[in-house]
Parts: structure tokens; sequence; C-alpha cells
């Protein structure tokens, strides 16, 4: 055994000393020699007889010295090495074929890359947390209306975590958290922050661990606790500037001294894994006992205990949440909740599965028509080099040996595409992680790793065996006596390679083809959705957070609201504004409405977004009053119980009357229908409407934060000193919020459909491209070899247009039979993606017909190039030169 | 018709090359190939320069150990003999040929159970 270890070390080593080597054996064999020599001469030979003899017996100097290599060293690296300095020399010899050819597969493999690093991070690879299959997110069944009916009160969650059996730990967060909720005031302009509370036990549950100091305490979660609070890793690092003596000093946030506890680790993001797109700054603890009488609040998620499965937990929930009450100070209230259990990861990224997949799919149709082309590009050099590989060949190369080399050829191509196709996929994968606004999660952890990098060599691979192995076998197979005969022009040889080549162009076709039909069935649903009556208009209209003190008094804050759109509405260029306490499209909240003695679902409370507002609010917002009329101040300062309604209530609670002056019991309070608007997208611009409900900022109805909404022709950014220093007249401890359009929300709600209908259009025009450039490539070089013929053919009599008809003639049918295969097929495909598709049908005739007329403009051009210069040979030109 | 020489079975000359170094002690490579020569009687078709193939296989193996020196008539050659680890490997492989060859005899030497007796 230690033989061949020694044995396989000292190949090795031989391999390093070949020239010293060889020169020993050199010695050794020419003192072997004169010795046979010698002994020859002295059995009586002729000197010039007694060498021959000794040569004889030797048996060939070249091949011993070749098997003293082969025993001694690495022969198939010394392959290898031979292969790849020839490989070498012929591309340099063939540069534009080199770059080209890189270049394609480069990026090709880069947006395989990029898309895989992305599939990876969302779909594939588990959550950055301590055995991240345990965690589970627990929602209610069937949410009605928003964030209020996926979440649980205080004291459902305190019963369910005392009750259950199948958990390690049970915790939640605050999940109404508006961004900018806290100001944290230091030396100059008071800045806004975001902080979320988590309840007692969150990151112990996750099983994340402070990179600086200490979790929370449980003393830290009992009322009256002296404040603490967690740094996530950024804002310790913009805003503190990556202090570490900040642990144990405190930090005042809205005037309260809070002490800083710890700082989290880099890898915890909490708004890429709960809240896609949301920068969050630090966290406080969730209090129970301020909570207890504020309704459904917390986002729950639970780690499993060891062994338990998904299923048995999900029968104990089952069990134990339609018992919970609500509230134990109000029994009456109520119990009966829903817990359904679903894995976190599976709860974040599942809904993004199929798009993902798509992706996926087309990046990979990307790559196959890359090496289809490559395919066509390395036949079209075969034909060229038939005569190179004919004369290898009668010098005694084998066929083994010539495939090798080509394969070896595609190898070093495919090689050099994937290191620039990785620096391309890095570029695009950090330009995407720094994108908060995608509203994709865990999109800020894309990074190319190691199973990227495992991904490339893997591909990589593939497509040089894919591209290489047809047009290797093809010329190691060719005809030896036939191509060194040849001149190469008109052969039956050359036919074949042509139909080849005609084969895989209408392959290529019939992808880019698949890719544009996809492409055009997403991008027209993106149109639609962007076309969709979002019941406000975003365009002209700008929000910004309002900070105030108002002493907890309804009036004050009545007063205070009213000063600030006074003052709002009088800024030059502001045609209305508003206050609400939520935006459409971003944070929600919602309550239970019924009519008044009415009997829709029972007479039972119904689930109804609900936002607290000011007069002017509709107006700045652009929604549509139908019938009767906006909130007035007056509202506002006799606490009047007074309620608009969106279209879909009244239908539903008042069906076929009219809903003004009705009595509606929302929010605990008989409360009168005074308005009926336009259906809002609340949620986001691709789901229909839910119940919404308007009602005045009241001592009853109490918001929860508030925006000042404007609307005006004038750029945000015009507005906003104008609008901050009014602001700050009226509170000089307004922090210094963003003043933001409302189109970033829709804008970001929409983010994953543009995300994916922007990459897979770039797919779909880099597979044009590619397609264009096969045929191209396919026609020209059919003209080239063809010059012969067509120089008879115009010398007896065929006009300049009849070559061009007939050249681009051939061009369309090779177009046209590659449409027909890839409609096909993409009727097929079209089906599949049926789900990602908004108001679009899969056999959308716009689609199909825009992708026949883009890929037939497209080939013709292709082929127009060829074609002209084939009218333009000179018969008698063409004729001499062979 | 004159009979023909015996081609090398694979691994045979390796054996060759370690019984030959074995019995002469340290000896240079044209001395092994005209040893290996006149033992088999000029049975076996051995061109010289496979030798050097067996050699430095060996060589690597730690089997056997070269040396440059000078050869009777004061010429440079490497000389090699055998090493410890090539004499166990020798007698291993030895005692495999022995039985392989006696194997080989029996069966060869098998008659038909009907032929002439």
């Amino acid at each position: 055994m230690t033989g061949f270890l020694l044995e396989a070390f000292n190949r090795v080593r031989s391999f390093f000393h070949k020239r010293p080597l060889d020169h020993d054996f050199d010695v050794e064999m020419a003192s072997h020699l004169e010795m046979a020599v010698e002994e020859n001469l002295r059995r009586g030979l002729s000197p010039a007889e007694a060498r021959r003899q000794a040569l004889v017996q030797f048996g060939g100097v070249q091949q011993a010295l070749e098997q003293h290599r082969e025993s001694r060293g690495l022969p198939w690296l010394d392959v290898l090495m031979q292969d790849l300095r020839f490989t070498f020399r012929t591309m340099r010899r063939d540069r534009g074929f080199a770059a080209i050819a890189v270049l394609i597969l480069a990026l090709g493999i880069g947006a395989n890359i990029a898309v895989f690093s992305v599939v990876n991070t969302i779909l594939l690879r588990p959550l950055p947390f301590r055995d991240p299959q345990q965690l589970v997110r627990i929602v209610e069944k069937n949410p009605k209306a928003g964030e209020s009916t996926k979440t649980y009160t205080a004291d459902a969650t305190e019963d369910f975590q005392k009750q259950n059996r199948s958990f390690q730990s049970v915790s939640g967060y605050f999940a109404f958290t508006a961004p900018d909720n806290f100001k944290l005031i230091g030396n100059s302009q008071p800045l806004p922050v975001t902080g979320i509370l988590v309840a007692e036990h969150f990151f112990q549950t996750l099983g994340v661990n402070p990179f600086l100091g200490r979790l929370f305490r449980p003393e830290e979660f009992v009322k009256h606790a002296a404040p603490a609070t967690l740094l996530s890793y950024p804002f310790w690092e913009r805003q503190l500037g990556g202090n570490r003596n900040i642990i144990g000093q405190a930090i005042n946030l809205n005037g309260t001294p809070v002490t800083v506890v710890g700082v989290l680790p880099e890898t915890f993001d909490f708004g890429s894994v709960f809240s896609p797109g949301a920068r969050v700054d630090l966290f406080t603890p969730y209090i129970m006992d301020d909570f207890r009488d504020d309704g459904n609040d917390l986002a729950l998620i639970g780690r499993l205990k060891k062994g338990v499965t998904l299923a048995q937990a999900q029968r104990e929930a089952d069990e134990i949440f339609p018992q919970l009450y609500f509230e134990h100070k109000h029994p009456e209230y109520g119990k009966g909740y829903t817990g359904q259990l679903t894995g976190l990861k599976e709860y974040i990224s599942g809904k993004l599965r199929r798009s993902l997949i798509v992706l996926w799919c087309a990046v990979g149709l990307i790559l196959l028509i890359v090496c289809v082309n490559l395919s066509n590009l390395l036949l079209a050099r075969a034909a060229a080099r038939s005569k190179e590989f004919a004369m290898r060949g009668a010098l005694g190369a084998q066929r083994g040996r010539l495939v090798r080399q080509l394969l070896t050829e595609s190898l070093v191509l495919s090689a050099a595409g994937a290191v620039l196709g990785l620096g391309l996929a890095f570029a695009v994968i950090s330009y995407l992680a720094h994108q908060g606004s995608i509203a994709l999660p865990l999109l800020s952890s894309v990074r190319v790793d190691g199973t990227a990098l495992a991904w490339t060599l893997l591909i990589a691979v593939g497509a040089a065996v894919l591209f290489g192995l047809a047009p290797g076998f093809r010329m190691s197979r060719a005809d030896l006596q036939e191509a060194l005969k040849d001149s190469g022009h008109g052969s039956t040889q050359g036919r074949k390679h042509d139909r080849l080549r005609s084969a895989l162009v209408i392959a290529e076709v019939a992808l880019a083809c698949v890719l544009l039909v996809g492409a055009g069935l997403l991008l027209r649903s993106f149109l639609r959705v962007l076309d969709v009556d979002l019941g406000f208009e975003p365009s002209h209209a700008a929000a910004i957070s309002v900070d105030y003190n108002d002493g907890r008094s309804a009036a004050k804050r009545a007063s205070i609201w009213q000063e600030v759109v006074r003052r709002a509405s009088m800024i030059p260029g502001v045609e209305a504004a508003g206050m609400t306490d939520n935006l459409p499209m971003s944070r929600n909240r919602s309550w239970g409405i019924k009519a008044k003695g009415g009997d829709y679902d029972g007479g039972k409370f119904q689930a109804i977004f609900v936002y607290i507002i000011s007069p002017g609010y509709l107006k700045a917002m652009g929604m549509r009053l139908i019938e009767g009329r906006d909130i007035g101040w007056e509202d506002l300062f006799d606490n009047r119980n007074v309620v608009i309604i969106n279209e879909t209530v009244a239908r539903k609670l008042w069906p076929g009357q009219d809903p003004i002056g009705r009595i509606a019991i929302a929010g605990g309070q008989e409360t009168r229908v005074i308005g009926v608007i336009a259906d809002v997208r609340e949620t986001n611009a691709e789901e229909n409407a839910g119940w919404q409900m308007y009602l005045p900022a009241t001592k009853q109805f109490g918001p929860e934060g508030s925006e000042l909404v404007l609307r005006s022709k004038l750029p945000p950014a015009t507005l906003a000193p104008t609008v901050m220093r009014m602001l700050r007249q009226i509170n000089p401890g307004q922090p210094a919020t963003e003043f933001k359009p409302i189109r970033n929300l829709v804008d970001h709600a929409t983010s994953p459909r543009r995300f994916f209908v922007l990459l897979v259009g770039i797919f779909a025009g880099l597979g044009l491209l590619l397609a264009s450039l096969g045929i191209y490539g396919v026609i020209s070089y059919s003209v080239t070899r063809q010059t012969q013929e067509i120089g008879i053919r115009m010398a007896l009599g065929a006009t300049q247009s009849r070559v061009l008809f007939g050249v681009i003639g051939k061009t369309l049918r090779l177009a046209f039979v590659g449409i027909a295969v890839g409609t096909v097929v993409s009727i097929g495909v079209a089906r599949l993606i049926a789900s990602l598709l908004f108001g679009t049908s899969p056999t959308d005739p716009f689609t199909f017909l825009g992708m026949l007329v883009l890929l037939g403009t497209v080939a013709l051009l292709a082929g127009y190039i060829p074609a002209h210069r084939a009218s333009r040979i000179d018969p008698m030109l063409a004729l001499r030169t062979n | 018709m004159r009979e023909s020489k015996l081609d090398l079975l694979q691994g045979t000359l390796d054996l060759m090359v370690l019984q030959t170094l074995a019995a002469m002690g340290s000896l240079h490579g044209y001395g092994i190939a005209r040893r290996i020569e006149q033992v088999s009687g000029n049975q076996v078709l051995l061109n010289q320069g496979t030798i050097y193939a067996s050699l430095v296989r060996l060589q690597q193996r730690g089997w056997i150990a070269a040396k440059w020196g000078t050869s009777d008539n004061n010429r440079k050659a490497k000389f090699y003999s055998i090493t410890k680890a090539g004499r166990k490997q020798l007698a291993q492989d030895a005692a495999y040929w022995r039985r392989l060859s006696g194997v080989m005899g029996r069966v060869l030497g098998m008659q038909g159970e009907g032929s002439e007796q």
C-alpha cells in the first residue's frame, strides 16, 4: 500500500521535473546503446552492423522515452497541458470567435448564477436562524381583513404559551408598527427611527444571539420596567458610529432615556424576513400589560419541540385556539380563535415559489439558447477546421483524442465565460441586495455563495459538454480522404453541416419564441396591474409623518390636526391636504362592523379595515366620494359618531338600499353613515378591495399615528422644505421624516411583479438577440459557401432582386418553422404560468401576434444583411476566385 | 519455421527485474536486460527500451534504488539495486506466480475422460 502512495507522490514530483528526468534518461540510454554496440563489436560485427543491431534490440528510442514518461509521470495531465496549450494558441489565432463565444457564454452563465443566487436565497437556503426547520408562523386560518385578523391579543398569546405542549417557545412581535414610529433625540434635529416591539423570548425563539451586550431580560417585560432597547447592526454602525461603549448607555427616544442593552448581529435582518423592504432600526420590549385592551396586535412565531411534527402541533392548536378568550377582563367579548401553523420559511417564500421557478426556467432557456448558438458557431468553425483535423487523424491521432481536444476547447471557452459571468452575476447581485424598494423577502441577504459557485461549475461544465460534444463528434468523424482532397466548397459534407445548423437555428428560434411569449404575457399582466383602478390617485400626492404632543386630549389633537391641515393647504401649489393614521398599501388594522338590526351573516360582526382621518384626506388621496359628504371639522370637535364606508360595505350591509343616514355598529359605537366612497385597493393592486371605513379622529376613535397627505402638481422634493418648516413651526420637535410620494407605496406593492417582469423581459431580449445572431450566422455562412453558385446563376441571368429574395426566403422559412414549433410549446408553457398572470389569458392573441411580428422582423433583418451581400456578388469575380 | 518469441504478460517484466536484481546485486539497465535475455534463453520478446519504464516504476514504488556509477569499461551508468521493500514484494509476487503456474500446469495437464488411456 505504501508503495503506491509513494508512487503517486513520485509521479507528481516527476511531473514537475520533466527536463532533468528526460536528461537523465538520455544519458542512461546513450550508455546503454554504447554498451550494446561494444558487445556486438566483441562478437565480431562490423561497426555499422553493431550499431544497427543495438538499436534493433533497444526497439525505438522515442517509444522508450514515451513509455518512461508515462510510467513515471501523470500522462493524462500531460495530455491536458498539451490540449490547453494548443487551445490557447488556436484562440489567439481566432480572437474574434473567442471573444464572441466568451461574451455570449458570460451573459448566459452570469444570468444563471444571478438567478440561482436569488432562488437559492429565497427558496432553497434555510433561514439564517438556529434549526430553522423548527420555526413556525401562527396566523388565523381565514384572515379576512389584513393584519388585525392575522394577529392575537396579549391574553390569547399568554394562554396559548401556557397551554401548548408542542412548542419550546412561542413569541411574537407587534404587527402594527409604522415606519419612523420613534424619534431619536440627540444633539441636532430629532431623527426618525423605526422600532419594533417584540414579546419576551422573541430572539431566543428565533435563535439569534446578540453581537454585543445581551438580549432582553424577563424583568424588562414587566409594566413600568426601566426602558431598554436592542439595536440593529446597520443602525448601530450608521447612527452610533459602531461605538462599542454604547452598551449600558442611554439614548433618547421620544424624550425618554432608553438603555441600550445590546446590538444584534449583522446577519439578523428583521425586515427582510418579516416585512420585505422595510428598514428596522431597533427593538423594544412588548410589555403585555400595556396592550391588554388593544385587541389583536401580536404576530406569533413559535419553535417546535424536538421530534414534534407540524401536523401534531397543528392538531393541538386546533384544540387550543377555539377555546382562547379575546380578553380576560371582558369575557363577554367571547372566545374562539383559529391557528394555522406554517413553517416560517414556507410562510415567507411559499407564495413566490412559482414565480421563482418560472424565472429559473427562463434563465435555463437562455443558457440552452447560448449553447445552441455556440454549437452553431463551433460547427461553422468545424467546417473551416475539418482539414486540420483530417491531417491530425492522418498523422495517427485517435478519434477519442480529437474529441478530447475539442472538449478541452469547449471547456476553456466555458470556463472563461463562467469567470466573466461570475463577475457579471456578482455585480447584479450586489445591486439587488441593496434594492430596499423591491419587496422580496430575504433579498438583502442575496449573495454569491459556495452553493452558487458549485452551481456555476456545474452549468459551465454542462454547457461545455452540451455545445462541444455535437460539433466534436461531427468533426472527428469526418472522412479523412474527403476532407484532405476537398477544397472545402460545395461538398456533400458541407450540405450535411448545413442541415444540422439549420436545425439548431430552428431550435434557437423556438426557444426564443417561448421566452418572448412568457415575457409578453407577464408584461401584459403587469400593465394590467398598473391600469387597475386603485380607488385613489397615487400621482401628485405625497405623505409625511407628523409628530405632535396632544397630551392625550382628543380636543387638543383635533385642533393640532386642524392647524396642520389649514397651514398645509395654504402652501402655494398645494391643492388639497388631509390627515390619516394609515395609508393604503402600507400598514393596516381592522375592527368589527355590523348594520344595526341587520342580519348579514347572522348579524355577526365583520372584520373591516379602519382608517381614522381628518377632513380633506379623501380629496388629497384622490379617493372618490360617490354619495353623501366628507367628514367635517365639527365632527372631530363635537366627537360625532359618523362613518364613511366603501361600496363593498354598502352593498353587503344594505343591499339595494341607500346607506346614507343608516346606523352601523362600528368600533363598538353606534355610528351614522354619512358617505360612501369607491373601493380602495388597501393591501395591493391585485387583490379586490375588502371592507373599509373612514372615521373622524374623535375621543372614541383614536388614530394610530398620523400622516399628512398633500396633493400638489409640484414635485415632493420641492415641497418638502416648506412643509418641514411649517411642521417645525407647529412642533419644534418634529423629526426629519421623509416626504414620500404616494406613488412609492404602489410601486412597492407592485415591485415583486415588476422585478419578475423586468428579469424575464431582459432574458427574452437576450434570447431574441442570440436567436438573431444564430440566424445571421447560418445564412451568412451559407451565402459565403454558395458564392460561386450564386455567381453562376447571376451570370446565367438571375437578377439581383431574385438572389436577394431567394436568401431572404430561406431565412424566413427557417424562422417560421422555429416560430411554429415555438408557438406550440409556448401554448403549453403559458398554461403552466397561468396562475402568475393578471387579467391576461394564457392564449392572449396580442402577445402571440406581437411575438410573431417581433421574431419575424428580427429574422428578416438578420437575413437581410447576408442577402444584400449575396445580391451584390460580382459574377466575374466569384467565378474567377476558384 | 522458427518458433516466435513469447510476449510478456503485464507485470511479469517487473517481477523479472526484481528477481534479477535480487540475484545479481547492483546492475545497470543494459546488464539487467541482457541477463533476462540470457536466462530466458532468448525466448522472451523484449525491447530493451521497455526495461526503463519498468525500472522507473519500481524505483518510484521504492522497491529498487538507483545510483550513478561507472561501468567495468569506465562508462557512466545508472546502477540499480533491490531495496528491503523490494525483497518483500518479490517474495510476495514470486509466491503468487508459483501458485498460478502450478494451477495453470495442472489445468493444462488435465486429460479428457474418454481420451486415449
